[in-house]
């Protein structure tokens, strides 16, 4: 057995019990542990009086402040919806184009950081945190603008999303690439050429030889809607082949899947979610990111 | 006789267990199935080679049943090992994505290796923990052997079963997706046999006592087995797809299910990683101190206000929830009650080593029981206070939570640990002492620095991620994004990382000193025989 435990003279009593060795003082409860105790017990028995606390029959007792998270939150929301109200309403009947003349005002600090915030919440799960973009979806940093880079341009991308088969407006941002290769609509000879043709457009083609016939497909079937020199067409979302930014990547394997299957990328309509100043302020925001026309 | 009976179970078990894995449905189900089919064809082997041999029939009611013990000693260092490696590996996944792995995907990931490491450090290490010391200390503070014989290796084994069988099922991909009850419903029912053995087992060995009275530390041992056991049936009430898969419906749903899991969620901390290791605490201070327990009143007190009063305060888990208020402001007020109760722990243990603070020097393990109670009390009082409504509205699903939980994991759940292996080792395998103090001392800086790190790096990313999640501009917009608070936090995710890196290696100090204990250590006689102290 282990040895008894050395005791002092001045030690107060054990119970008298010992266990493997182990004895227990009689000590009092420490008193300030007792008041500490005692006091948040009173404190917890005031506080289910003053908030929402003891469940009922039909209903929990509401307390005495009328607590209640659902309308605080409610009222915050209240809150700064009608401080900005005004700001909103001015944004929604601004003349956009001028707008982005003019930086300086008051509206337009507001538009822009709404729209940041907005940005942050909704865009920048696809296009990144810093509007960089990703594969496959496009930087709002740089010049290239697949749907046309004005603020109104902007504002209709955002409102009707792309390819967005729930809008039918006139303006929606719908077109489509064919598949060429897996449609059959051009042989595989004749997509192998036409792949070094529009790696040549802005760099270095995979085979050089090649470059002469490709360039006769392109303009048969590429040139209707990304032009004969490569520029693209904003109002198809045609995008620009010659500025070497691309969207799926640059590189031969990359090309030739795009011609091959078609791309089909798309992005949600915006407008069944933000109001209308909400979509003015993100636009604002990614026009002034660098890109905006 | 006996014998054929158990050749006939095993038998059935491990035919059923093949038909259940041809007939499986998914890839978790059928390998926990062969899992099961394996160990029962092992032990059918294993009987069979015994069949018709004479079996040595001695009087064993004089020594105390410490094989299991001492088999729960070595898997308790194990685990703990592997639990620890598993934390820092998903650390530094966080810190660093690439290394979840593609080759590894989908078992590798961060989303199934977070609940193995949470279940093995839970129930792996701190489990086999308890259920190895209850085994201990029951019979020592009872003076009498283990009941139920064989009962307590199926008690042992059973339990490793689970760990087994839940840790291949997360890597595999069944989960009941509920935290710390992520085990599917064959592994929860047959936790629920294993379950109910071990309280036969305890309270068994508690009836036939010779000594007067229950020691307190059985008290918050048996409060463990028994309220785990209701949290355990309650939360697990699902209904499976398939018996031939590892699938399963839960009973209750929407809020009724959140609330379920989060009284389960809070209790789990409650009476597993509190009321079980505050057994630990009330045997293994006072002996390695060799000073009596500071207060018998405080400790009853404590006690029943503990049990009392943690069982109400799940709720907190939930603030500003689909929860309703009245059932919030009842968590939160019974957690802040909760405070003084949990503190009786904490002043019974460190009162416990007043006169004996010199033993601080020279006792490393009294320095690692000490650090112990001292974070016991950081967390139980932060706890209460993030328990707040005002202050949960900051910290919570921010990472200060995950600071919270592992100071007191890492602090007092594992430094308590340590330091009744310490303390069991020489006795169980009859050693003079340990192989090397220093090493304790080692072990005993490692862990500390490394907690201080995992949790100092984690307040403040806790907190600056809730004040970056909160921040709004003039005009009432938020002004950052979730991923600009990911980016913010890397810095103090490596932090983590390291201080894990450091309390792992701690562990893998604490093996290699109780290898060497066993090993080179010079002998001394059995202390094994059951003698009341009184």
């Amino acid at each position: 057995m282990a040895k008894q435990p050395e005791k002092k003279k001045d030690d107060v009593e054990t119970t008298g019990h010992s266990w493997d060795g182990i004895e227990e003082y009689n000590n009092p409860l420490p008193k300030w542990w007792v008041w500490v105790f005692y006091a948040t017990i009173i404190w917890g028995i005031g506080y289910t009086i003053a908030y929402p606390a003891w469940p009922g029959i039909n209903q929990a007792t509401s307390g005495l402040l009328n607590w209640s998270t659902r309308a605080n939150v409610a009222d915050e929301i209240e809150t700064v919806a009608e401080r900005n109200a005004p700001k909103n309403t001015a944004l929604e009947e601004v003349e956009l184009a001028s707008f982005v003349e003019d930086t300086d005002s008051e509206l337009y600090a507001y538009a822009r950081s709404s729209g940041a915030a907005i940005y942050q919440t909704w865009c920048a799960q696809c296009h990144g945190s810093g509007a960089a973009g990703a594969k496959g979806y496009p930087n709002l940093q740089d010049d290239a603008w697949l749907w046309g880079g004005t603020i109104e341009d902007i504002h209709t991308t955002i409102r009707v999303g792309v390819r967005n088969p729930e809008t039918d407006e006139d303006y929606a941002r719908v077109s489509e690439m064919p598949a060429f290769g897996a449609d059959g609509l051009l042989e595989e000879e004749q997509v192998e050429q036409v792949v070094n043709y529009v790696m040549s457009m802005s760099g270095e083609p995979k085979d050089a030889s090649l470059v002469e016939a490709g360039e006769e497909v392109y303009l048969d079937n590429c040139a209707a809607c990304h032009r004969d020199n490569g520029g693209g067409d904003p109002f198809v979302g045609a995008p620009n082949l010659a500025d070497a930014i691309w969207l799926y990547g640059g590189d031969y394997e990359t090309i030739r899947e795009t011609v091959w299957n078609s791309r089909y990328g798309n992005m949600p309509q915006w407008q069944d979610r933000l109001s209308e100043a909400e979509i003015r302020a993100v636009a604002t925001y990614v026009h002034q990111l660098g890109g905006g026309e | 006789m006996g014998n054929y009976i158990k050749l006939i179970v095993l038998g059935v078990i491990t035919v059923l267990a093949l038909i259940a894995a041809n007939y499986a449905r998914d890839v978790a189900y059928m390998v926990n199935a062969l899992t099961v089919a394996l160990v029962a064809a092992g032990l059918f082997l294993w009987v069979l080679r015994r069949t018709g041999e004479a079996v040595a029939v001695g009087d064993l009611s004089g020594e105390y049943m410490d094989g299991p013990v001492r088999a729960g000693v070595i898997l308790t260092a194990f685990w703990g090992v592997v639990g620890f490696l598993v934390g820092v590996t998903i650390a530094f996944q966080l810190a660093f994505p690439v290394l979840n792995f593609e080759w590894a995907q989908p078992y590798l990931n961060f989303g199934r290796l977070r609940p193995l490491h949470t279940s093995a450090v839970i129930f792996a290490f701190g489990g086999t923990a308890l259920i190895t010391t209850s085994f201990y200390v029951v019979q020592r503070t009872s003076a009498a052997r283990l009941w139920g014989g064989n009962l307590v290796w199926f008690v042992f084994w059973g339990y490793q079963l689970v760990i087994v069988l839940a840790a291949t099922g997360y890597l595999l991909g069944a989960t009941q997706s509920k935290e710390y009850a992520e085990p599917e419903w064959y592994v929860d029912w047959w936790l629920t046999i294993v379950w109910v053995a071990y309280l036969l087992v305890f309270v068994g060995t508690l009836m036939k006592r010779k000594e007067p009275h229950i020691y307190v530390a059985n008290w918050f041992y048996l409060s463990f087995i028994i309220t785990v056991a209701m949290l355990h049936v309650v939360n697990n009430l699902s209904i499976p797809v398939s018996v031939f898969g590892s699938k399963s419906v839960q009973v209750f749903s929407g809020v009724q299910d959140a609330m379920t899991q989060w009284w389960y969620g809070h209790n789990a901390v409650g009476f597993f990683l509190t009321a079980g290791f505050l057994g630990m605490m009330y045997y293994f201070v006072p002996k390695q101190a060799e000073r009596p327990i500071f207060s018998y009143k405080l400790s009853i007190i404590h006690f029943w206000a503990l049990i009392f009063i943690y069982i109400w305060a799940g709720p907190h888990h939930l603030h500003y929830t689909a929860l309703p208020d009245w059932a919030s402001t009842l968590g939160m007020v019974f957690s802040i009650v909760l405070w003084m109760p949990s503190w009786g722990g904490m002043i019974n243990g460190l009162m416990t080593l007043s006169g004996a603070w010199d033993k601080l020097r020279t006792d490393p393990i009294i320095r690692m029981m000490v650090i112990s109670i001292g974070f016991y009390g950081m967390s139980t009082f932060e706890g209460p206070m993030m328990s707040i409504r005002a202050v949960n509205s900051l910290s919570h699903y921010t990472d200060w939570t995950i600071g919270h939980v592992h100071s007191g994991a890492l602090g007092w759940n594992g430094m308590i640990t340590f330091g009744a292996l310490y303390f069991l080792v020489p006795r169980l395998w009859n050693r003079e002492r340990l192989y090397s103090l220093s090493l304790v001392s080692w072990h005993f800086w490692l862990a500390t620095i490394g907690i201080i790190l995992y949790a100092a790096s984690m307040w403040v990313t806790g907190i600056m991620e809730g004040l970056m999640w909160r921040e709004v501009d003039a005009n009432g917009y938020l002004v950052n994004s979730f991923a600009d608070t990911v980016a913010a936090k890397l810095p103090m995710y490596v932090v983590r990382g390291l201080g894990g890196a450091l309390y792992l290696t701690g562990g893998i100090i604490m093996c290699y000193n109780l290898w060497m204990t066993v090993k080179r250590s010079p002998a001394v006689e059995a202390t094994n025989h059951v003698v009341p102290a009184e």
